[in-house]
């Protein structure tokens, strides 16, 4: 098997997150719970074909999942396993090892 | 973009290594200049537990101890949920330079995937909370 290509992962992440209506479509769905794009276009200040639009990128990125809900409806679910090796990503970026050891540095110092 | 799997740092430090190997493996130490407060039983497999005023945690698995050279632990990797087995391992290693201490601090695994969640970030199983909400469901109908 291939090793995982993370850095594809982690990129559609960041492109999702770069736009400010997928921001509010994932936000909405974290905060809500699976939801369909007719109640989305509700909540959100994004026309009902806008939000199609997204949720089909968000999907094909694996960010959300579509499923059968009552009478039908598709409702969208979002997926957390690419948002938490996204978040791998940004804890390597906080990490903040100079801070560490400049800390380590005054208080030997201080001695 | 680069996904960064590893970091690395190196300072001098104008203490031996010994004063230096206190400062990274005592509970006073680690609880300095690391963490507002630390426990440590220091040995490989040792546990260590650092505390901070603001309420963050971090709890460490001690993996090498080789005074006063070598000192090793993972630890969790911070924003994932605590039940995620991801853990990045964190080597100091201190060499004597002149009469004070060559430190470096090597960091690892960022980039790293556990076994199964390939398939789990690419696509297939659903999770979150809706799953869990589902079996706590199945548990209580099933008990009922």
């Amino acid at each position: 098997m291939p090793p995982p290509d993370i850095e594809a992962i982690a990129e559609q992440v960041f492109t999702a997150l770069a736009d400010p209506s997928r921001r509010g479509i994932l936000a909405e769905l974290a905060s809500g719970g699976p939801a369909t794009a007719t109640d989305l276009a509700d909540r959100l200040p994004i026309t009902r074909q806008a939000i199609a639009k997204h949720l089909a990128l968000l999907a094909e990125a694996g960010l959300v999942t579509a499923e059968h809900g009552e009478r039908r409806r598709v409702r969208y679910r979002l997926r957390s396993a690419p948002m938490q090796v996204a978040q791998q990503f940004l804890a390597a970026l906080a990490r903040d090892w100079d801070g560490r050891l400049d800390a380590l540095k005054d208080v030997l110092s201080k001695d | 973009m680069a996904f960064p799997d590893r970091i690395e740092r190196t300072v001098e430090i104008a203490h031996p290594p010994a004063k230096v190997w206190a400062a990274l493996t005592t509970a006073e130490g680690l609880g300095t200049w690391f963490g507002n407060q630390a426990t440590i039983d220091l040995r490989p497999g040792g546990a260590a537990q650092m505390t901070w005023t603001s309420g963050d945690r971090a709890n460490m698995r001690i993996e090498r101890v080789e005074e006063p050279s070598v000192f090793g632990f993972t630890w969790h990797i911070y924003g994932l949920p605590d039940d995620d087995p991801r853990r990045t391992y964190v080597e100091f290693t201190l060499e004597p330079v002149g009469g004070g201490t060559r430190l470096t601090v090597v960091e690892s695994g960022f980039a790293q995937l556990p076994e199964g969640e390939h398939q789990k970030a690419f696509g297939g199983n659903v999770d979150g909370w809706a799953n869990e909400l589902g079996e706590l469901v199945e548990y209580l109908n099933a008990a009922a």
